[in-house]
């Protein structure tokens, strides 16, 4: 059992007393009715989806353009720790190479979309087909990616996808004609359908695109996690010998995570692309790669929700170091030492406590809190 | 033809400072089974040190001593303070500890000398020591090959001449039976966490002047040649630490000189996965890597 991972139901020891066995009566009792999409695991996923992406519209028109965009960086960050979380929490492939797929998905988005500028192509389906094209590119990167990782593990596996995570500079200098070295490029974006009115706020519109990529990576993950293909993951993370046994194929399996975790990181990249309008070198390198790690482990490995938690303090807390040195008075030079270093320093030392003190991770955290209250409330 | 013995001794010198910095990682992986993803970050920090007591004494001999002492102590506390508290049920968690001390580390170093590139003085003549008309090397280089030279001639004795050598590779081989022999494992292992981080900041002070200079993030991409460097020899063993790291020096010095710097990176990518696809126990290996 690892301990990266107790976040897990199945793993806990039972601390809840054995239930008395069923009375006679007991095949009397009316079932309780149905939640809704009880039964299909898609149907109550696309129901819980519904309800998030509803929940986020209605905030989304209550919040000033600058929340809306903060919104949508989560969002799009969320797309990439959904997969990642997946990939290093079921399935025990540690990944460093992610900032690298991020920046595969947003450099096809931003070529795709200087490219239909160019060419005068316009209409509402360009954004979904950039965005397709930044997914496949980054899924076949990962799947080549992949097919290496499924033969390395653990240290050697890391150290590999930091080598990937460095070659980005290295592509966007050699093929400077293309990728524009360290200026990077700025990423044309359609301004929202005039059918929203003429003073709608880009920024909302925005939001929600990267509101529905989000969805979308959830959705897939979350599918995926329960279905037979997830719980080939936890098998193959877990004891790879007795996989192999009861007819899995490790190499396969591992694959499959790998791609459709860099599958997600294109589709993060892309929305990022889109909602910073312009993609450079320096934004894709290994401190991306890093925080993208911190976040999973901060929310807890192998769990979506700790995804949502590590997206969103990926943005949150960086900009609340801001706030707060903001308040006192600095000199300008220390700011600017100040400014994107103090919240790294912070997320470093984040990590080393949370592996160290709860390697369960913010969600954990709150399953546990959750079973002492049920305790206490099934007591009294 | 000019152009390639040139090469081939920057290749050389490059490879001598791998070499030693990849068997620091080699130390920690034969002490503790842990890849110290931390080593280039802990040798960043030394350097820095190194460079500004060097700066404000004026005397690079200061610098040096100042690299070998704050090494020592750095990666003892390292040891001492961190990683000894990390549970080993998953291999995984002394990877995702050590990376977090690399974003802590990059950033303390960021916030305190900011993040522009500053100089790194070289003790010596750069100017290169021409032989039948060819320029070979400088007296850097000659100082590099020397100072790795006595690193590892020096690891050499301790581990194979002393007793506290010995008790360190029993520390590593059997620490159970060690222990009850009456070897301190726990601070073998400190030991060896210290002398690695010794050798790491060495290497980075050696390597500084002749890549662009001082920056947090001067030693990502040594840290991954490095890694590569110690893979390439097979992450167990010393002397193919130093034969991985020439190998890996020499073929870096090649690319960057025939095909453009920019390239470095993607060079040591291949590297990489070459060695461990087609060769996964190094290019020594004799017994086959156990396979599931």
């Amino acid at each position: 059992m690892s301990t990266t991972n107790p976040a897990r139901p199945a793993e806990q020891p039972q601390t809840v007393p054995v239930r008395p066995t069923r009375s006679p009566m007991s095949r009397f009792v009316v079932p309780r009715p149905l939640r809704p999409g009880q039964g299909s695991t898609l149907l109550r996923h696309l129901f819980w989806v519904a309800v998030a992406a509803a929940v986020v519209y209605f905030v989304s028109y209550g919040i000033d353009p600058f929340r809306n965009y903060q919104l949508a960086t989560v969002a799009a960050y969320l797309c990439v720790t959904a997969g990642l979380t997946m990939l290093t929490g079921l399935n025990g492939q540690l990944s460093l190479g992610h900032g690298a797929l991020m920046a595969c998905g947003a450099y096809t988005v931003a070529l795709a979309q200087n490219e239909f500028s160019d060419r005068d192509l316009f209409g509402p389906w360009r954004l979904p087909i950039s965005l397709a094209l930044g997914v496949l590119v980054a899924a076949l990167a990962g799947a080549l990616i992949g097919v290496c990782a499924a033969r390395l593990r653990g240290p050697y596996l890391a150290g590999v996808t930091l080598a990937v995570a460095l070659v980005v500079p290295a592509f966007t200098t050699r093929f400077a004609d293309l990728f524009n070295a360290d200026q990077g490029l700025s990423v044309y974006v359609d301004s929202p359908p005039a059918g929203l009115g003429p003073y709608f706020p880009p920024e909302r519109w925005q939001a929600w695109i990267a509101i529905g990529a989000a969805m979308v990576s959830l959705l897939v993950v979350a599918n995926l996690v329960n279905s037979r293909f997830g719980r080939s993951f936890k098998a193959v993370r877990d004891d790879e010998v007795a996989a192999k046994l009861v007819g899995i194929h490790v190499a396969r399996t591992q694959v499959l995570a790998f791609v459709v975790s860099a599958a997600c990181a294109g589709l993060g990249g892309g929305v990022l692309a889109v909602i910073s309008q312009s993609v450079s070198p320096s934004v894709f390198g290994l401190t991306l790669s890093l925080n993208l790690l911190l976040a999973i482990v901060l929310g807890g490995l192998g769990s979506l929700f700790g995804a949502a938690w590590g997206a969103l303090l990926l943005v949150l807390l960086p900009y609340l170091t801001t706030e707060v040195t903001r308040g006192f008075d600095l000199s300008p030079r220390l700011a600017n030492k100040l400014e994107g270093n103090l919240p790294l320093a912070i997320f470093g030392l984040t990590l080393i406590v949370v592996m160290l003190v709860a390697p369960g991770g913010i969600q954990e955290a709150f399953r546990a809190l959750g079973r002492t209250v049920r305790r206490r409330w099934r007591r009294t | 033809m000019d152009r390639f013995i040139f090469l081939t001794f920057d290749g050389l010198s490059r490879g001598a400072v791998y070499a030693a910095f990849a068997l620091a990682l080699v130390l920690i992986w034969r002490a503790a089974r842990v890849v110290n993803f931390a080593q280039g970050a802990m040798a960043v920090v030394t350097a820095y040190a190194a460079y500004t007591i060097s700066d404000a004494v004026g005397s690079y001999l200061v610098g040096f001593l100042v690299a070998l002492v704050s090494g020592l102590a750095l990666g003892a506390l390292v040891e001492r303070g961190l990683m000894r508290f990390v549970g080993h049920a998953n291999p995984l968690n002394d990877v995702i500890v050590a990376l977090g001390l690399v974003l802590f580390l990059t950033a303390v170093v960021g916030m305190i000398f900011g993040g522009e590139y500053r100089a790194a003085n070289q003790p010596f003549d750069t100017s290169a020591i021409e032989v039948g008309g060819i320029p070979l090397m400088s007296r850097y280089d000659l100082f590099i090959w020397g100072t790795v030279a006595a690193i590892v001639v020096l690891l050499a004795l301790l581990f194979t001449r002393t007793a506290v050598g010995l008790r360190m590779r029993a520390a590593a081989f059997a620490p159970e039976v060690s222990r009850l022999l009456g070897v301190n494992v726990g601070r073998m292992l400190t030991l060896g966490w210290a002398l690695a981080a010794v050798v790491g900041a060495v290497a980075g002070v050696l390597i500084l002047p002749t890549e662009l200079g001082l920056h947090p993030h001067a030693m990502d991409i040594v840290f991954a040649s490095a890694f590569a460097a110690a893979i390439v020899g097979g992450l167990d063993s010393p002397v193919g630490a130093v034969v991985g790291g020439i190998i890996v020096g020499l073929i870096l010095s090649y690319v960057s000189g025939y095909l453009g710097a920019a390239l470095t990176p993607v060079a040591v990518l291949v590297v990489l996965l070459a060695v461990l696809l087609l060769r996964p126990g190094g290019i020594f290996s004799s017994v086959r890597a156990r396979t599931v």
